[in-house]
């Protein structure tokens, strides 16, 4: 449709919200100065301009992409850094893959600044904010451009930084501060994996970059281990940034953060980076069976775990932090079932309608000042937008037709069927969870009575809850008009053509081939038209007391409450006795007592001789002249004695 | 050029001492003008250093013992390399950050910056000495003035912490000496351009492995080496904030540097041998004091711990004996040099307004001092190895070198990145983050010029580094190209 686009016009895809963030930083370093130039409102718009015109050019690139079969757009690498044999160029990879998530990244990043206009509005920290929101943004779509592992990681670690300071935004409460960190943390222990990965390909190929790694690894010059333990390596890191199971454990409490950071960056965008990355480098896990089929595991027991989770959590952004885990779960699962794909094409309509349900929840707290379902209720009377919006939202997530969710999942399951029926079994059980989670969610906040709210992240608890403004509505329903479309992009195979012409020629016939099976798509269908109607006898209707049956389960009910005891073996058995009490206390005591003892104990012996020696001199100079004339002897007499 | 800067704070230093007591506001002017004539100086040196001509340039040479008078020679030899002109200009450039932080010094100022002034030509001249005996004797120098410095503007033990110093320092140097003096008798110069041209020492009146040790437990005890390192803390905690930073942001860098320019270079063979041996020593420093770090409940012992674990990244580097490991420890020396200076600085700011260190008191700062909060976090941010902040280059460097001679001592280094993580982000935490404590009410930010002129330098300098870090890395590794050729 319109020429290729130049290298220089994709660069300020990245650059211009990055321009953005560092312009918003020196403001707001003149200000702290006392140069009051700026204005807070300001800092928003630009944000938005700086998304808008990326999303722009996006778009022109993933026409350039289409246009190209999907297959790479040759820009050259430039150099960064060269060593001796270390050479690590930067380049901007556009094919298929990296174009459809430019788009994804710009579209819902614009969608969620307009959006924060208005439930960021009176934020002391609003410039701070959209500052972050400016970065991470830029770093994201770093990240996704990225040619070179090494310039991925760099904007990996900081779309990382980028969600532990948004997480932490509202820094003062206790609750955010240890949220953050603790994401943090989580991370970067599965980031250990990623950098051991990264220095063993290097080791092993001399490069870094991602498609001459492809090359070497499909062209089989690299040792079948080797590429097992790269894969595996690089999985942890994937695992960490998408929370997968067991390090899951930091996404949930980072629901702290606003919530449209929660939407973009934790539902959207950055969780689903890991998957992301397994797709990049999906050539080294299509060739390392034991690779693949532990990504196939872990996004299986994913998203079966935390869907189970959802079902009991009574914060409505924990329900859906849990559902982002477990459909993170399924791209994994879909990717470990050779579904490259139909697992990025979930990633893709996963994105607008997990943004939706989360820009709702951030719709329904702004009316009732509460995250808590169980102080909700009866919504839809008087927040209608916000409720058939977030409705379409819920239905694509369960994936009913035709709404987006349909489309993709389906594809999913169907690969499953065809490569590994254990997935395919999990992930039907999976549907039904979701739909259940999902019918409890609509029910609880806005079937019924309203149950009160109260004072939340604005500080008011309104008697009345009242309808979000337009600015806060308008992303809502552009992204409830995508969620119920989006599936249709594939209805030619399109995205399917544009995402395998990203893989390396060798490696296309890795991928399966995804076939649409009418079978699987009306039992997927049915088990999830099944729980929606178990939420609605329970919740809707209360024919079933919801608190009887937490009774009659009560230790399963407790175990998964307690996320299964996760957070306790990790904080407080793991780091807090095992790492903190345990061995830095020990070392610390050691350091302390026994080292610092030991020189103390020669210092104190050799005063106690110099005392007596001090009584011929008058001072400490001189003690230290002695000292001078001690040591040249004592190294005359070792030359000498070495020397006979 | 070189000798005179070099020479000039210690002019500067002897007209500081020699202002009169009613001119004694004068001292902090008349020191900042002379560390920007040398930081002038330095950045010109690094201009002009021509990237694709000899090894050393700006040589200054004069026969100052001659062998007509004795068996051996010893010049007065100044010159730099790819590998000492950036820690030149790191010396340079902290000595100002160091003279500036002391603006409000109240106690015997003209004495304090005379000091501080004397310390800068030690440093200068540790880094351009060509002859190792003028290198000991520039290495000596410097534990004049911080003791004097330690001991008198300090806080806390600050006598214990000073003795302290200097005699783990001395224990060191009498081994240097005696390594010295072997290598210097063995080959019969102590030119060390000539020494580092030399085939293997073959009439060593010890053998070359023990001079090699004997170096090794100098420096390791400058850099330091767990379990060698118990002076740091000691001292980098009692010292006031601008000899911490000094301290943490070049005298260390003297050990990594010894064992490069003196170890590696003079003494290839041994450094082979020793390989796995260091690497090991090097995760041992590098996980020992990340732990340790973990717990430290004071600001500044917390950083000096962590000092610890990072300079283990310039050994890890090192021991690896390539171009790209050699490259990643220089790197790392000069990064570790702005990072851990800037977090000093930071850590006196806040000391300076809350007069404590405890991180249990200290609650909520970011309320009242959003600027220092926000350095802070950027100083912690580069220490834990965060891409696109100077840190992170010189890490991956190291950890690129080193894996493919050591897998296994390599992970277990990169394993302190995530401790780091884990110390830093606690200590932001805790320190920064938080409900607003009334006891920190009446405190204010750091808004005067020669608070954030020095931090914004540095801030600028680290993302300059982690951006492009070509500028510095290109000549480092022309630094260590020639000493990665002999090792190979």
């Amino acid at each position: 449709m319109f020429d290729p686009i130049p290298e220089a016009a994709a660069w300020a895809i990245v650059l211009l919200p990055l321009g953005s963030f560092a312009v918003i930083a020196l403001a707001s370093l003149l200000s702290s100065s006392g140069v009051r130039l700026w204005r807070p409102a300001w800092s928003g718009y630009l944000t938005i301009l700086a998304i808008a015109a990326a999303l722009g050019l996006s778009i022109w690139a993933l026409d350039s992409a289409i246009q190209n079969d999907g297959h790479a757009v040759g820009f050259a690498p430039h150099e960064w850094v060269t060593v001796g044999p270390l050479t690590v160029d930067i380049g901007f990879r556009l094919d298929g893959l990296s174009a459809l998530m430019l788009v994804v990244v710009t579209g819902v990043s614009l969608m969620v600044q307009v959006y924060s206009q208005g439930y960021m509005a009176g934020d002391p920290g609003y410039s701070r904010y959209f500052a972050f929101m400016s970065l991470f943004t830029g770093a994201m779509l770093g990240l996704v451009s990225a040619s070179n592992i090494l310039q991925l990681f760099v904007f990996w670690e900081m779309v990382g930084l980028c969600s532990y300071l948004l997480i932490g935004f509202w820094f003062y409460r206790d609750s955010a501060r240890r949220a953050a960190t603790k994401a943090f943390l989580v991370t970067r222990l599965g980031d250990l994996g990623l950098i051991s990965a990264i220095l063993l390909i290097w080791w092993q190929t001399g490069e870094l970059d991602i498609a001459r790694i492809h090359e070497l690894v499909l062209g089989g010059a690299v040792a079948g281990s080797v590429v097992a333990f790269f894969a595996g390596g690089v999985f942890a890191g994937a695992a960490g940034k998408s929370a997968q199971f067991p390090l899951h454990v930091w996404l949930p409490d980072a629901m702290e953060g606003p919530t449209p950071v929660s939407a973009l960056i934790h539902a959207a965008t950055m969780v689903a980076a890991g998957v992301y990355l397994v797709a990049r480098l999906f050539p080294a896990y299509a060739l390392a069976e034991e690779a693949i089929a532990t990504v196939a595991v872990i996004g299986a027991v994913t998203a079966l775990m935390s869907a189970l989770l959802g079902v009991v959590m009574t914060d409505i952004k924990r329900v859906l932090a849990y559902s982002t885990i477990s459909q993170l779960g399924y791209m994994m699962a879909g990717l470990g079932s050779f579904a490259f794909a139909p697992a990025i094409f979930h990633l893709f309509t996963h994105a607008f309608f997990k943004a939706l349900l989360f820009l709702g929840s951030g719709s329904v707290n702004h009316a009732t000042g509460t995250f808590d379902m169980r102080r909700m209720g009866g919504l839809a009377r008087h927040m209608p937008v916000t409720f058939a919006t977030m409705t379409v939202g819920a239905l694509a997530l369960v994936g009913l037709f035709p709404f987006a969710g349909f489309w993709s999942k389906d594809e999913v399951l169907a690969v499953a069927w065809d490569e590994r029926p254990v997935v395919f079994w999990a992930l039907l059980v999976g549907v039904f969870l979701t739909a259940l989670y999902v019918g409890r969610m609509l029910f609880l906040t806005f079937g019924g009575q309203y149950r009160s709210g109260e004072a939340g992240e604005h500080g008011h608890a309104p008697a009345h809850p009242h309808e979000s403004p337009l600015v806060m509505l308008l992303p809502m329903v552009l992204l409830a008009g995508l969620a119920a479309t989006a599936g249709f992009t594939n209805l030619g195979h399109g995205v399917e053509h544009l995402l395998a012409g990203a893989l390396p020629a060798e490696g296309e016939e890795l991928a399966a081939e995804p076939h649409f099976r009418f079978g699987i798509a009306a039992a997927s269908m049915a088990v999830g038209l099944a729980g929606l109607a178990v939420a609605w006898v329970v919740y809707g209707l209360q024919a079933v007391s919801a608190d009887a049956v937490a009774r009659a389960l009560a230790p399963l009910h407790r175990l998964l409450e307690r996320n299964y005891y996760l957070d306790d073996l990790y904080e407080g058995v793991i780091t807090g006795r095992l790492v903190l009490a345990g061995v830095a206390q020990g070392l610390h005591l050691w350091d302390r007592y026994v080292v610092d003892g030991v020189v103390n104990g020669i210092a104190q012996a050799a005063r106690e001789a110099a005392d007596r020696l001090r009584l011929a001199q008058a001072g400490q100079p001189q003690v230290y002249g002695a000292a001078v004339a001690l040591g040249v002897v004592l190294a005359t007499v070792i030359v000498l004695l070495a020397n006979p | 050029m070189l000798s005179f800067m070099t020479f000039f704070p210690l002019a500067g230093a002897v007209a500081v001492a020699l202002l009169p007591r009613a001119r004694e506001a004068w001292a902090r002017w008349l020191a900042l003008a002379v560390s920007l004539v040398v930081l002038a100086c330095a950045l010109a040196l690094f201009a002009a250093y021509d990237r694709d001509g000899a090894q050393f340039q700006f040589v200054d040479a004069h026969t100052w013992i001659s062998s007509e008078v004795a068996p051996f020679t010893v010049r007065y030899l100044l010159g730099v390399d790819g590998l000492s002109l950036p820690l030149v200009v790191l010396t340079a450039f902290l000595a100002t950050v160091a003279v500036l932080v002391s603006w409000n010094i109240e106690l015997r100022p003209r004495e304090y910056f005379a000091w501080l002034l004397v310390l800068e030509t030690s440093l200068l001249g540790v880094f351009s000495s060509l002859d190792l005996v003028l290198f000991f004797l520039f290495f000596e120098l410097e534990l004049l003035p911080m003791y004097f410095l330690i001991s008198i503007w300090g806080t806390g033990r600050r006598v214990y912490s000073a003795w302290k110093y200097v005699l783990f320092t001395f224990f060191g140097s009498a081994f240097m000496l005696v390594g010295i003096l072997a290598l210097g008798f063995a080959a019969g110069t102590f030119d060390m351009r000539e020494l580092q041209e030399m085939g293997p020492l073959r009439e060593a009146v010890v053998p070359a492995a023990v001079i090699f040790a004997f170096l090794m437990v100098a420096f390791g005890i400058k850099l330091p080496v767990v379990p060698l390192h118990t002076w740091l803390p000691d001292a980098h905690t009692d010292a006031p904030t601008a000899v911490s930073v000094i301290l943490a942001g070049v005298l260390l860098k003297m050990g990594g540097y010894g064992i490069l320019r003196l170890c590696f270079s003079i003494l290839p063979d041994v450094a082979r041998d020793a390989s796995l041996f260091l690497a090991a020593f090097a995760a041992l420093s590098i996980l020992y004091g990340a732990l340790v770090t973990l717990m430290q409940q004071d600001l500044k012992r917390l950083i000096a711990y962590s000092s610890v674990s990072h300079m283990g990244y310039v050994l890890l580097g090192a021991s690896a004996l390539g171009t790209v490991g050699l490259t990643g420890a220089a790197m790392q020396m000069f990064t570790h040099g702005l990072i851990t200076g800037l977090l000093f600085v930071m850590v006196g700011l806040v000391y300076d307004r809350t007069h404590t260190r405890a991180i249990p008191e200290l609650s909520g700062l970011a309320h009242r001092m959003p600027y220092v909060a926000t350095v802070m976090a950027i100083a912690g941010l580069a220490s834990l190895g965060l891409p696109s902040l100077a840190g992170f280059v010189s890490e991956m460097t190291v950890f690129l070198g080193t894996f493919p001679q050591h897998q296994l001592l390599t992970v277990l280094g990169v394993m302190g990145v995530l401790l780091a993580a884990g110390y830093i982000l606690w200590m932001v935490q805790r320190v920064f983050w938080g409900e607003p404590s009334p006891r920190w009410q009446g405190i204010g930010d750091a808004v005067a010029w020669w608070e954030r002129v020095p931090t914004l330098a540095l801030v600028a300098v680290i993302l300059l580094v982690g951006i492009y870090p070509a500028v510095v890395m290109d000549l480092f590794e022309r630094g260590v190209l020639p000493i990665a050729s002999r090792l190979g």
